[in-house]
């Protein structure tokens, strides 16, 4: 008896204007996509996106060739030389970040004594030719410029927190 | 002579006329698709190509029709070439004794409802040519899946217009139509529900549509008959799967919820005014809702497997509408229905 009541039952086809109804509940549900050039989602204080050699407000730079974030770095991805400035303050000749090896794991950044190498919140960049994946100290100091503000911003909202 | 010449013209232009909409139509109707999916799985879906993505399935043709199309070495290339062709062909032509009014039906002819049948059986043999052809082992998969279950859910759908029949006593699409006159309740939904609901997921079936879509389940077969195909060809069956949902749709709206009449008709106060007149804005609106229900099925319910879908076919379909071609005959002997009436 109990099976034929389910077949019946299932006749009726239940489940299947169950489901409908489900979908149609979704079907006027406000919708979670984000139109992405448009709008954007926010951004934590903490994203690591692309990398900036920082200034002073004097606008000397930060960085001191103590290499530590080179040494730091877990994917090899930084290379520094350095050299003697005539002033007798120690400065890096070269600064590279091989953006292909980069984990983008924020610990040179961690590991920065002076605040010179951060990560931005910058994260739609491309490359459009071979070798643009390595960011020289010229076009590292120039994204630092760029963003100041932004890196800036950011470093004082997380500072509470860190 | 002149007369002949004039009369063929004529004809021309009125195939023409249900063949543009009708490839427009198939072009919106990708974009809808793709609309109501994306809002029942909580996304917007298009919105990038002209406004609201209104232009996307237009560019999405451009693409298609200008990429390559790539015979594989070891097919048969005249029926890889034919296959499409005998896909489309049957799901175009069953619109000519299609119904859209009173008097706006390109051929009235007494058997509409049988030519209807044939063509749309017919095309499941592009399918098994698609298959056979491409000498693939997923196209063949495919078009052996898609041949059983096409032959074993057209009997189901052919029993679900004998019921249709018997209370109509015509095979005349138009007279079928005219038969159902009297408001949304003299239509033959609510007498011949069950072959209704049959007839629904039989057309489901028939156009290899979500959740009897086998012949083409992306997670085992890849695509199916059309694996091998690309470019302008893979658009033509593109084409004929769309052109055969919404056939079935204007079918269903014809056969079982009253075609071009109002639903309206006879009631009181709204039956005099201008919407309880039949019209072409009826048969479309009613077509619309059953082409809405092929998309929401689709974004509701899983794939069907193989022997599940012989089962339902064979076992829970056949015998319903069976014994419903039955109840159908009774009604209409007993006078509860009045045949043609």
């Amino acid at each position: 008896m109990k099976r034929i009541v389910e077949y019946f039952r299932s006749l009726m086809l239940l489940e299947l204007l169950a489901g409908m109804s489900l979908t149609m509940k979704y079907f006027f549900r406000p919708k979670f996509t984000i139109n992405y050039p448009e709008e954007k989602t926010p951004k934590s204080n903490r994203f690591r996106g692309l990398h900036a050699l920082r200034r002073y407000p004097n606008g000397e730079e930060r960085c001191i060739a103590c290499k530590l974030c080179e040494a730091v770095c877990p994917a090899l991805a930084i290379t520094i030389d350095s050299t003697q400035r005539e002033d007798g303050s120690r400065r890096t000749t070269k600064y590279e970040i091989d953006l292909f090896k980069c984990i983008y794991c924020g610990m040179c950044e961690e590991a920065c004594p002076v605040d010179a190498i951060v990560e931005t919140g910058f994260l739609e960049y491309h490359f459009e030719n071979r070798g643009e994946n390595i960011l020289d100290k010229e076009k590292l100091m120039a994204i630092g410029d760029r963003f100041e503000t932004e890196i800036a911003e950011s470093r004082k909202n997380d500072a509470a927190y860190r | 002579m002149t007369d002949s010449v004039i009369y063929l013209l004529w004809t021309v232009i009125k195939v023409l006329m249900i063949c543009v909409p009708l490839i427009i139509a198939v072009a919106l109707y990708t974009y809808f698709e793709r609309k109501v999916i994306g809002a029942m799985q909580v996304r917007i879906g298009p919105n990038r190509v002209g406004p609201w993505g209104l232009i996307q399935p237009f560019a999405d043709v451009f693409k298609l029709l200008l990429k390559e199309i790539i015979l594989p070495a070891n097919a048969n290339k005249f029926l890889f070439v034919l296959a499409p062709v005998i896909t489309l062909a049957p799901a175009f032509a069953a619109w000519a004794v299609i119904p859209f009014d009173d008097v706006m039906v390109l051929a009235d002819v007494d058997a509409g409802l049988l030519y209807v049948l044939a063509l749309t059986s017919l095309s499941v043999y592009g399918v098994i040519i698609a298959g056979w052809a491409s000498n693939s082992k997923y196209a063949f998969l495919g078009a052996m899946r898609s041949a059983a279950q096409t032959v074993s859910y057209e009997i189901a759908l052919g029993f679900a217009l004998v019921g249709v029949m018997i209370l109509a006593g015509t095979l005349n699409l138009r007279e079928i139509v005219l038969a159902q006159q009297g408001g949304i309740l003299d239509w033959y939904w609510l007498p011949l529900f069950p072959l209704f609901i049959i007839f629904m997921i039989s057309g489901l079936a028939e156009t290899n549509r979500a959740p009897f879509d086998v012949a083409e389940g992306e997670s085992e077969i890849v695509a199916g008959f059309h694996v091998e195909y690309s470019g302008a060809a893979f658009a033509v069956f593109f084409l004929a799967e769309y052109a055969n949902m919404i056939l079935i749709s204007a079918l269903t709206a014809i056969l079982f919820a009253g075609g071009w009449l109002s639903p309206f008709q006879g009631v009181p106060v709204i039956g005099d005014t201008l919407l309880g007149q039949g019209s072409i804005l009826w048969f479309l609106a009613k077509t619309l809702v059953f082409m809405f229900m092929f998309l929401w099925y689709r974004a509701t319910f899983p794939r069907y497997r193989y022997d599940q879908i012989m089962r339902l076919g064979w076992k829970v379909l056949i015998p319903i509408t069976l014994v419903w071609v039955m109840v159908a005959a009774l009604i209409s002997v007993l006078g509860i229905v009045v045949r043609g009436a």
